[in-house]
């Protein structure tokens, strides 16, 4: 609270709503020139700490996941906590899981760029790494998962002269194509809105960076013609790349829905993954913000609370929709009244793994539903981050409820028993680093900030005044 | 094949007796769960030796298992018969649509669920959707203790780490016979194909033929009263037919 309210203590509540303008990064536009150095800066300015925590995560990579990679292929799956019942652990739940976390980067990216969502400018970057990048763990996660992942090159339609071919009846065909037209579309779809950055850079670098940028720019110049060619490509793949992003999640969830299991054959399967991934992948998108605005220099120019703010809203939103489709579709399988189903139930509510279930409704509904209706809490980075820290436990929790926990339950009772994690504990949180690692790289190469798109934004937005008020208007610029 | 009815209710598809060509019949009010079929099974098919400790994790690599239930809490319990498990031979596997490289297919010509070793890429999606779980997969390359490391079965692959294995009715001693039938110019004898665990059964409770004929034993046995199929609501058409009570 200002002084000024202090004296007017009444009229408190309008002013909160006539905030300063300069809030918001659109009505806070600073020369190009600047802000085009700003950016350089932050990719250059790399302090002993980013090499410290660099190092420490090579060595996780290398150890965590290459390492035990090794160990796994050279001693099989044996070493894994995977059994029968539970052919599938957590390699899928990881798998599940970073292609949920790719979701947000086009979904913040196209969707937000579709709608003309302003706040989306100065991150769609940053969210559609996240993409490319998750895609890697996800398909890292994949091939460990396979027995015989050195063969792996069977599931492609090459000619071959035994005359073999992939079978396409098999959902894992289905997702394999999916996955990798969705790790195509968004690379591409990552590096139409780079090229006037690398463009920019380009004329700001020496050295080997030079010819990097020079290499990667394709001589774009920033000409009218090829600021239209542009737009217009980004506009097609914008539009183009959403039902992939929809029609991949759905995919996914038709591994387990296609299936004859109890717990895993529903028919809300599809939109309810789409839900989950948004949902998970929303919370990351939180996350990384935070960290770049809190370690990378300049960014809490571009990142702001707004921001923050307009994400929380999103997610609260999304957890209502996941709220919703978790709802019917366990209302519909225990009113069903299937006896398998029935006993997975309350295999998943009760000991000894009850806990799993019970965080991960407090993590994805609970959590969220308390602190996002709060404008205070969406405003404070380092609450959002642990919100989204809290809500990303609790989608890896539905994923290992949905894998593991229910593949435990069969129809031969038999055979049941209980899943515990061996390797791939450790080959997870290699993914992890993996991801963490290639995202601080890029950091230091790839502008994280949109600059041309920020630009664009400040110049559309102005400040009238229409009597006392003063009015935010957007122009329209496409 | 096509000899198929149609329910009025819901206009499924329901199979006859007549469908299928290779079946087996399992009577479990004589079966004792000596496990004489597991250890023949095992024999017979080269399968590894996994040892106690992966055994208890759920990972035993037998193709056929004795399954035993009880009914009722302490002190009145009551123990139901023996259930040995071994692939059903499904008409409609689930296993076999969903493996992405054609490693578990449909053999027209036995009308048996094949497992090919060699293009098994080890996905385990054949695996999750066996509602029998009677497919094991090879989660490490086990060792052979001496001197059962001389007795391997020529006429059988030995699988290695990776890949999905499950019963193949013993497909091998199926195609000797074949082999031979066909070389005396005759057809194939009712009681002439002996999977291992009927074979070794010493309460000749597994019967195994042709159940496209009528007049062989497994084929009666199948038409029996007493019979039922596992989990057959389900729709996969197995080839196993469980005898049990009156």
């Amino acid at each position: 609270m200002t002084a000024s309210s202090k004296a007017l203590p009444r009229i408190s509540v309008q002013q909160e709503e006539h905030e300063d303008p300069r809030e918001h990064l659109m009505l806070d536009p600073k020369p190009r020139g600047e802000m085009n150095a700003m950016v350089m800066e932050s990719m250059h300015t790399t302090s002993w700490k980013f090499w410290v925590v660099t190092a420490i995560l090579s060595i996780i990579v290398a150890v965590c996941l290459f390492g035990a990679w090794g160990y796994l292929i050279a001693e099989g799956m044996g070493v894994a906590g995977i059994n029968r019942p539970d052919y599938w652990g957590i390699f899928i739940v990881d798998t599940v899981f970073w292609i949920g976390i790719s979701h947000a980067g086009t979904f913040v990216s196209a969707l937000l760029r579709v709608f003309k969502a302003e706040f989306r400018r100065p991150f769609t970057r940053a969210a559609e790494l996240m993409t490319t990048f998750g895609l890697v763990q996800a398909g890292l996660s994949i091939f460990m998962h396979l027995g015989r992942v050195w063969l792996a090159y069977w599931m492609m339609p090459y000619p071959n002269e035994r005359g073999l071919w992939p079978d396409l009846h098999s959902p894992l065909m289905w997702d394999f194509l999916a996955i990798n037209t969705y790790l195509l579309c968004s690379t591409m779809y990552l590096f139409l809105p780079l090229i006037p950055d690398l463009a920019m850079a380009r004329d700001r670098s020496t050295g080997w960076r030079k010819i990097f940028y020079r290499t990667l720019s394709l001589g774009f110049r920033g000409t009218e013609g090829e600021w239209t060619h542009l737009k217009n490509a980004m506009n097609i793949f914008a539009w183009a790349i959403l039902p992939v992003m929809f029609s991949v999640h759905t995919i996914v969830s038709w591994d387990f829905a296609m299936a004859t299991r109890p717990g895993w054959s529903s028919t809300i399967f599809g939109p309810y993954f789409v839900i989950g991934a948004l949902h998970s992948g929303l919370a990351a998108v939180v996350m990384v913000l935070f960290v770049i605005r809190s370690t990378m220099k300049h960014m809490k120019y571009f990142i702001r609370p707004e921001h923050f703010d307009a994400l929380g809203k999103l997610m609260l939103v999304i957890s209502m929709c996941w709220a919703y489709f978790f709802f019917n579709d366990y209302i519909v399988q225990w009113y069903g009244g299937d006896q398998w189903t029935k006993i997975l139930l309350a295999f998943h509510e009760q000991a000894p793994q009850s806990y799993i279930y019970f965080t991960m409704l407090i993590c994805n509904i609970v959590v969220p539903w308390l602190t996002l209706w709060n404008r205070k809490v969406r405003r404070t980075p380092w609450l959002m981050f642990i919100i989204g820290l809290l809500i990303n436990v609790g989608m890896w929790l539905e994923r290992y409820v949905i894998i593991p926990m229910t593949l435990t339950i069969n129809r031969m009772p038999f055979t049941w028993r209980v899943y515990h994690p061996g390797i791939e504990i450790p080959l997870g949180i290699g993914t992890l680093a993996f991801f963490i690692l290639l995202y601080m790289l890029a950091s230091r190469v790839i502008p994280l900030v949109p600059v041309w798109e920020v630009q664009e934004g400040q110049m559309a937005h102005t400040l009238r005044k229409v009597g006392k008020a003063r009015v935010k208007t957007v122009s329209e610029i496409d | 094949m096509d000899t198929t009815t149609k329910t009025p209710e819901s206009g499924a598809q329901q199979d006859t007796v007549t469908q299928g060509k290779w079946g087996m019949v399992i009577d479990q009010d004589l079966c004792t769960g000596c496990q004489a079929c597991v250890a023949a099974c095992a024999m017979e098919n080269n399968i590894s030796f996994v040892g106690e400790e992966d055994v208890n994790y759920g990972r035993s690599m037998h193709w056929i298992r004795i399954e035993r239930f009880w009914q009722g809490s302490y002190p009145d319990v009551k123990m139901t018969p023996y259930q040995p498990v071994t692939c059903q031979q499904c008409h409609k596997a689930p296993c076999e649509p969903v493996c992405p490289v054609f490693a578990s297919l449909h053999s027209e010509a036995e009308d048996l669920n094949l497992q090919v070793y060699n293009r098994c890429i080890g996905t385990r999606y054949c695996a999750n959707n066996c509602p029998y779980q009677v497919r094991a997969f090879n989660w490490r390359d086990w060792v052979r203790p001496d001197p059962l490391s001389n007795q391997l079965n020529p006429d059988v692959t030995v699988r290695r780490r990776g890949v999905m294995e499950k019963c193949t009715f013993c497909i091998q001693r199926i195609r000797k016979v074949e082999d031979t039938a066909e070389s005396e110019n005759r057809d194939i004898r009712d009681g002439e194909v002996v999977p291992a665990c009927a074979q070794a059964c010493p309460a000749n409770a597994i019967v195994f033929g042709r159940i496209d004929d009528p007049t062989t034993a497994v084929s009666k046995l199948t038409n029996s009263s007493r019979g039922s199929k596992l989990l057959e609501d389900l729709g996969t058409l197995p080839r196993i037919t469980y005898l049990k009570g009156a």
